[in-house]
């Protein structure tokens, strides 16, 4: 089993510490990982992406073009990976910040309203784990668990104590795609 | 005659004799150079300091590089300019050792600026010895950072211009004013009573750092070139007396810290 | 078993260097390599090492050359600018055979160029770079892993040879995490003891250790040259290091090394996938380079695809090594742009097509 993804938004979206969370809770189920970031003048308030891939084989190559899923919080990402994603793949977009979400008919195209929940949970820097939840609950890829035992390491121990707000936006997320499938 | 002592005669003739920390390679030196002078000096000092076997030295590239031929201590020979940075990553590895780098003016003052900033600005723990004699000399006379106003030199056939060549660098109180220079001193080896008093300075350098004192000390040895100039030896030193200490006058520009 | 963690490129290698005993760092910052600077300043010295951020790469690799001629295990590391300013001082490090390891974080060219990955300072890794005769020993990982592999690798070779080891890399290997595994290496164990020439003070034992490159008889210094070059030959005959994929049925070798080694690799899946018996053949070791193993290996296949971030370099290497057994095809980016897997698939199914007339490309 292997798994393609890409995410990618703003710089100071957690587009690359959603990425790698992932990667470091699938080299804790014993996975073999590659977490590879965009860098450079970009990252610095501009767009940011990074490629993740968590497979059962050695991964080859760390840059791919074409994905089992990417994860996009903004426009110019949509419109620039929607065409990269494998068919059949899925493309999981922050929707308020999507104003043009025109899309394929061969991918699964989910919109998730993901800053209004993350302002529910009064922490709106918890976005990006909604969208890493619900990136979960359409492809289990790891557990959630293995995601907070990944954010222990991740986070610096200071920031410890949002490890259950964490959590809670993990299952969030999860919850929210769980709820379009029995729709 | 046969049988006559005078063993005591040849010891009483020794006046002076080759530090043991020197080797007897011959100086490749013009006559009346003042590398001679220094090159002796240095391990004069080290010898009368008992610090041969933890004294490592750094040699430049300029009529010195040959200088580890006739020291009998661990050297090593610097890409052009580079000493004291080569000096830097020797004291920094072995922090025991005593370092010195010895340089002209052409690899510390125009090739090797940055490196001779930035290494006092650090205050390593060095001795930085810049032999300045405004000329390129193993080159074949070009001018140097150092050269005065008017030096005809082979690349200035009528002499330095201000307009034309810049100004002479005066590095010397340039690098006083940096808070990592623990004494900065300008002394010369035209004279004997010259001579005495460099080898006093460079004694109390080695021996600030034996003491556990930090920071470099920078000694600028104003100095000659008779054959660069085109003087006899006695002419070259009459002519750093007339013209050049008024430019470069001698003495300690920081005394030692208190 | 070691712990694994999921390290950056950059800050693997700097953690193996500490694991492998380093006492000198000595460095300038620049992108995309800062983060290994920045790891050593904030570990090496609490670890029993010397760390110095210089006022230029200039100053950073003569810190090392006199460092190194101290015979302790001391590194520096770049980026291409950066490398490029340090030619002179690696020239003689290579002729005062002293042992030391560099870091190239390669970055597209020419000029200031860009900040993303590239391949084109192969020729100056690997046929000298700075001026005179001299090799130093090129290590291309391809991985985070051997980012810190290549490292221990490095530091012995360099000690056992007395001669320069540069781990060549590029910016993805730099700035990718993957989970690395630090292996059980005490460098107490390994260290080589150097005081036969090195520069520590001179006790009255022995003559003094004196660290030159001049050698003004230009018999004297051709005797130096002649044993470089002995050297160099023992190193090509004892050190190449390679690895081979699917080459063993291949029709199609592609030739990769460093981060286009994992692209051609899913090439290579992806090929096979089409049917087409392509392999991928990885020079681990760019000098000494497997132009034996390539050599062998044109008398099996019809046709040979180097893959590179760059003009076309490394391809020279293979061409001398094939010598015109069978073609050998180019597919190159430049400028920071890292090829494809599926552009190397779509020129897979065009050489693979064409590879009994002879094209040259």
């Amino acid at each position: 089993m292997k798994h393609e993804i890409v995410i990618a938004g703003f710089g100071g979206q957690g587009v690359l510490s959603m990425g790698m969370t992932l990667a470091y809770a699938g080299m804790l189920e014993n996975k073999e990982v590659s977490w590879m970031p965009s860098y450079g003048p970009e990252m610095r308030g501009g767009t940011a992406n990074c490629t993740v891939i968590i497979s059962d084989q050695p991964v080859s190559s760390p840059i791919l073009n074409s994905f089992d899923i990417a994860v996009v919080l903004n426009q110019p990402s949509f419109d620039k990976f929607q065409p990269m994603v494998k068919p059949h793949g899925y493309l999981l977009y922050e929707q308020d910040q999507i104003f043009n979400a025109d899309c394929r008919q061969d991918i699964h195209a989910i919109g998730i309203s993901a800053t209004k929940e993350a302002h529910a949970l009064n922490n709106k820097r918890a976005m990006n784990m909604i969208m890493l939840g619900a990136l979960l609950g359409t492809n289990a890829i790891v557990d959630i668990p293995s995601v907070i035992n990944a954010l222990k390491k991740v986070l610096p121990e200071r920031h410890h104590h949002l490890l259950p707000l964490n959590k809670q936006a993990l299952k969030k997320g999860q919850g929210i795609i769980h709820q379009v499938a029995e729709v | 005659m046969e049988g006559v002592q005078c063993d005591y005669l040849s010891e009483l003739d020794v006046v002076w004799d080759r530090s043991e920390t020197l080797t007897e390679k011959p100086f490749h030196y013009c006559p009346g150079c003042g590398h001679s002078v220094m090159n002796r000096l240095l391990m004069e000092v080290v010898q009368e300091l008992g610090i041969q076997d933890k004294t490592i030295g750094v040699a430049p590239v300029g009529c010195a590089v040959f200088m580890y031929h006739y020291m009998d201590i661990d050297m090593q020979e610097a890409a052009h300019g580079r000493a004291s940075a080569v000096a830097t990553g020797i004291k920094r590895i072995l922090p025991d050792r005593f370092v010195f780098s010895y340089q002209g003016d052409g690899d510390l003052a125009a090739i090797g600026t940055a490196e001779t900033i930035h290494t006092v600005n650090r205050g390593e723990n060095i001795i930085m010895l810049f032999i300045n004699n405004g000329i390129y000399g193993m080159t074949g006379g070009q001018m140097a950072p150092t050269t005065l106003k008017g030096s005809i030199t082979s690349t200035t056939s009528s002499g330095r211009e201000y307009d034309r060549h810049g100004y002479p660098l005066d590095i010397t109180p340039l690098i006083s004013q940096l808070p990592g220079a623990s004494y900065v001193t300008r002394q010369s080896v035209d004279t004997a009573k010259a001579v005495r008093k460099t080898k006093k300075a460079l004694t109390k350098a080695f021996q600030f750092h034996m003491n556990g004192g930090e920071g470099v000390c920078f000694l600028e040895i104003v100095s000659n070139c008779p054959s660069g100039w085109k003087m006899t030896p006695i002419e070259s030193n009459e002519w750093l007396q007339d013209h050049v200490f008024n430019h470069y006058p001698l003495g300690d520009i920081k005394p030692f810290p208190k | 078993m070691p712990e694994k963690q999921l390290m950056k490129g950059n800050e693997a290698l700097a953690e193996a260097a500490i694991r492998a005993g380093l006492k000198g760092y000595f460095g300038y910052p620049i992108t995309p390599q800062s983060e290994l600077l920045e790891y050593l300043s904030r570990h090496l010295i609490d670890r029993g090492g010397e760390f110095i951020q210089a006022e230029s790469e200039v100053a950073a690799i003569n810190m090392v050359y006199g460092a190194a001629g101290c015979g302790k295990r001391v590194m520096t590391s770049t980026s291409s600018p950066g490398y490029s300013l340090m030619q002179e001082a690696i020239s003689y490090i290579a002729c005062g055979e002293l042992p030391c390891l560099l870091v190239n974080v390669v970055r597209g060219g020419p000029g200031l160029g860009t900040i993303q990955p590239s391949q084109g300072d192969y020729f100056q890794a690997v046929k000298g770079g700075g001026h005179g005769d001299y090799r130093l020993i090129v290590l291309a990982p391809n991985s985070v892993q051997e980012m810190a592999d290549f490292v221990f690798k490095g530091f012995d070779l360099a000690d056992q040879y007395r001669n320069p080891v540069l781990i060549l890399a590029d910016g993805a290997l730099g700035q990718m995490m993957e989970p690395v595994t630090f292996p059980d290496y005490n460098p107490e164990d390994n260290l080589v003891d150097h005081s036969d020439w090195a520069t520590q003070g001179k006790p009255a034992s022995r003559g003094p250790n004196v660290i030159t490159t001049l050698h003004l008889e230009a018999d004297k210094m051709e005797a130096v040259n002649l044993k470089l070059q002995e050297k160099y030959r023992t190193i090509m005959a004892n050190e190449v290091m390679i690895e081979s994929i699917q080459t063993e049925d291949a029709d199609l070798v592609l030739v990769a090394y460093g981060l286009t080694s994992r692209i051609a690799h899913k090439a290579v899946e992806l090929a096979r996938n089409d049917g087409l018996k392509v392999g991928l053949l990885r020079p681990k070791t760019l000098f000494p380079f497997p132009s034996q193993h390539l050599a062998v290996l044109a008398d099996q296949v019809t046709s040979m695809m180097v893959v590179e971030m760059s003009a076309g370099q490394m391809v020279e290497d293979v061409r001398l090594a094939v010598n015109g057994k069978v073609p050998v095809y180019f597919q190159g980016r430049m400028g920071g742009v890292i090829p494809q897997p599926d552009e190397l698939l779509k020129r897979i199914h065009q050489v693979y097509s064409s590879s009994s007339t002879q094209v040259n490309s």
